[in-house]
């Protein structure tokens, strides 16, 4: 007696459809639950990003007298002044981000090799000041930098100076304000990034006859890759739409084109120029997460296909 | 390098240490391993024999003690200087390269001209059988594929000898039995000086031309499988190597005694005391049916079988002696032992033949 048999003829065909048809409608009872969740989440973003977002673009058209046009896009090509404060914002974003790197890094290197003892503490002091407020940190670096400041004052007793250093209210003291608030947002992915390299690949190279020099630039740099590359992405972007920062250190010397947005809208009758530019500083924004896209293509370890 | 010229070294290891704290984690270790041998470190974990394998590699520095490869010391050379092949035990293959780059990096690093590399590598990647593997990539390597990439990733670069931590533990238990022969077809090949460490009793039986056996730091014994299955020095090895039972003695006026009943000994019972155990192998008693002839100097004992249990190539019986002692039993699992297979609750009696009785220390 074959019992699968037995078990074919005892279920009538009828039942079996029923069941199939059951099956079914659960399965899309399921998958509409699912998409209900992500209802308020859609919505936030259709109401407070989409739109304003679609807003924006149509003021942008606006121009200051009033007609609609390409007015206000023509006059950040004429005026070198707009020139300018793009190439400043790269320039400064670029700066930023490359010392972040190179200060941020062997940090996360050095909290992923270290036992949690010790790098348990020096996660706490990365995190710290990335949990303290933006405002609060850049107001620190005021009264550290100023010219009666912490520094100018140890460096002068030490008689190593004659006088002040200008450290603050120019591009130096700008670029050190953004570094202090960015170097988490490298430091972060990227220690995540090597702790997930298995700690014997190094040993592995070493085994093979790899000096630690070389096989930390053949095998550990490119492993950290995506970390490095996901941070630096995150430094760049967000420094190019950096406001306070540059506001308070630069004291006016410095302007990236989130200042500019502000002083456009006190400065013209509509808010035209300032959406004008705020698409602009978007588009581009855009473009840099289009290249660092590929980048990651290319760079990434597993070579993504 | 894949034909037989290969140089074999001797390795020595003397007065070896390694302290963590108070731990004591590879506690003076001494041993030789001859030029071309496959040499197996077994333990249970925490016994000191992956430190010890680490130390040979120079990814953990002793705090006492020499290691020479052909009477050259390397106790103070960095792990890149030691020229040592090692297949790690997740392999550590490296993730963003190729099958071939990942086999030809140590080629690389040796500044060998091209030509010569992509040679080597095609006939390494031929001696682990996977000839034509070398454009994929790591992620789309079985378990075993990858150990075997590990392997040539290892000896492309004619190290002077080869370790080997927990080889196979990562893969399933059949691609392990075939692996634990393929890897002893490859020494008998090569005769690469080979250490291997695991825990695995039947894989250091099966690869080794030597097993040496470590408990808490201490080597406790180095002997051919054989030997260390046959005549183990202390009870610890006994018990870990294979199954077995063990029976207290006493010496009286008649002898070697287990209870009141005098056992018949294979080996010199001199220094036979109150400390020795009577070390029973499940596969050398045997079930004695009513028809049976047994010798004289046979030792029998009687009992009852507490459980039977059929598992496949074998009959495992748990029996539980007159003077309360359990033991076990394993017959073969052939027609006429299944046939008069005794169930949980039936009395037997146990035949230990006199060549089979085997006496250990109790201490260590």
């Amino acid at each position: 007696m074959e019992p699968a048999a037995l078990a074919e003829t005892a279920i009538p065909q009828a039942q079996l459809d029923r069941n199939r048809h059951t099956l079914n409608r659960e399965r899309r009872h399921e998958n509409w639950s699912m998409l209900r969740l992500t209802i308020p989440a859609l919505l936030i973003v259709g109401v407070l990003m989409v739109a304003p977002l679609l807003w924006l673009l149509s003021m942008s058209f606006v121009d200051i007298e009033g007609n609609y046009g390409l007015g206000n896009y023509r006059l950040f090509f004429s005026e070198p002044v707009y020139v300018e404060i793009f190439l400043n914002t790269f320039k400064i974003a670029l700066m930023v981000t490359v010392i972040s790197v190179l200060m941020g890094y062997p940090v996360a290197y050095l909290m992923s090799i270290l036992p949690p003892k010790w790098a348990g503490p020096m996660m706490l002091a990365v995190l710290v000041p990335f949990w303290t407020s933006g405002l609060v940190r850049t107001f620190s670096w005021l009264i550290i930098l100023q010219r009666k400041g912490l520094i100018n004052e140890t460096l002068s007793w030490l008689n190593l100076i004659e006088r002040p250093l200008t450290l603050v209210h120019n591009m130096t003291g700008t670029v050190i304000g953004m570094v202090h608030i960015m170097i988490p947002f490298l430091i972060l992915p990227l220690y995540a990034s090597m702790k997930a390299i298995d700690g014997n690949l190094m040993r592995a190279a070493a085994n093979v006859g790899s000096s630690p020099t070389h096989a930390f630039f053949r095998i550990f740099l490119p492993l950290s890759m995506p970390g490095l590359i996901a941070g630096t992405i995150m430094i760049f972007v967000m420094s190019l739409g950096f406001y306070i920062t540059p506001a308070l250190l630069g004291g006016g010397r410095v302007k990236m084109i989130a200042q500019r947005i502000e002083e456009s809208l006190a400065l013209y009758p509509t808010w035209g120029p300032a959406a004008a530019l705020a698409v602009l500083l978007l588009l581009m924004t855009a473009l840099c997460l289009w290249i660092s896209l590929i980048l990651v293509r290319r760079l990434s370890p597993e070579r993504v296909r | 390098m894949t034909n037989s010229s290969t140089t074999a070294l001797p390795v020595s290891i003397q007065s070896l240490s390694k302290h963590y704290g108070a731990v004591r984690a590879v506690d003076s270790v001494s041993f030789d391993i001859d030029a071309g041998e496959f040499l197996t470190l077994l333990g249970p974990s925490g016994s000191g024999k992956t430190t010890l394998l680490m130390m040979i590699a120079g990814f953990t520095r002793p705090n006492a003690g020499s290691i020479r490869i052909d009477g050259q010391e390397i106790v103070h050379l960095p792990p890149h200087k030691r020229n040592i092949g090692m297949v790690f035990q997740n392999y550590a293959l490296f993730p963003h390269m190729t099958v071939g780059e990942n086999v030809a990096y140590p080629l690389r690093l040796r500044k060998i001209p091209r030509a010569e590399i992509e040679d080597r590598v095609n006939r390494v990647l031929d001696l682990v059988r996977l000839a034509g593997y070398g454009a994929r990539r790591i992620t789309e390597l079985s378990g075993g594929q990858r150990q075997r990439i590990a392997l040539a990733r290892a000896i492309v670069f004619e190290p002077r000898i080869l370790l080997m931590d927990e080889p196979l533990s990562a893969l399933d238990k059949q691609l392990r039995d075939t692996m634990q022969i393929e890897i002893r077809k490859l020494h008998d090949r090569l005769r690469m000086t080979t250490i291997s460490v695991t825990h695995d009793q039947r894989e250091a039986l099966t690869m080794s031309d030597r097993i040496a056996v470590f408990s808490k730091g201490r080597l406790e014994q180095v002997a051919s499988p054989v030997e260390l299955y046959e005549r183990p020095e202390s009870r610890f090895i006994a018990g870990f190597i294979g199954e077995s039972s063990f029976l207290p003695l006493h010496r009286d006026a008649r002898g070697i005694c287990f209870g009141d009943q005098q056992i018949n000994l294979a080996q010199d019972a001199d220094g036979v005391d109150g400390d020795s155990l009577l070390m029973l192998r499940p596969e050398r008693l045997r079930i004695v049916s009513p028809g049976d002839v047994t010798n004289m100097d046979d030792n029998l004992f009687d009992g009852q079988v507490v459980t039977a249990a059929f598992q496949g190539e074998s009959l495992l019986y748990e029996v539980m002696l007159s003077g309360g002692q359990k033991v076990f039993v394993r017959a073969a699992n052939r027609s006429e032992n299944l046939r008069a297979m005794p169930q949980a609750g039936e009395k037997v009696t146990l035949r230990l033949g006199r060549a089979d009785t085997r006496i250990v220390r109790a201490g260590g």
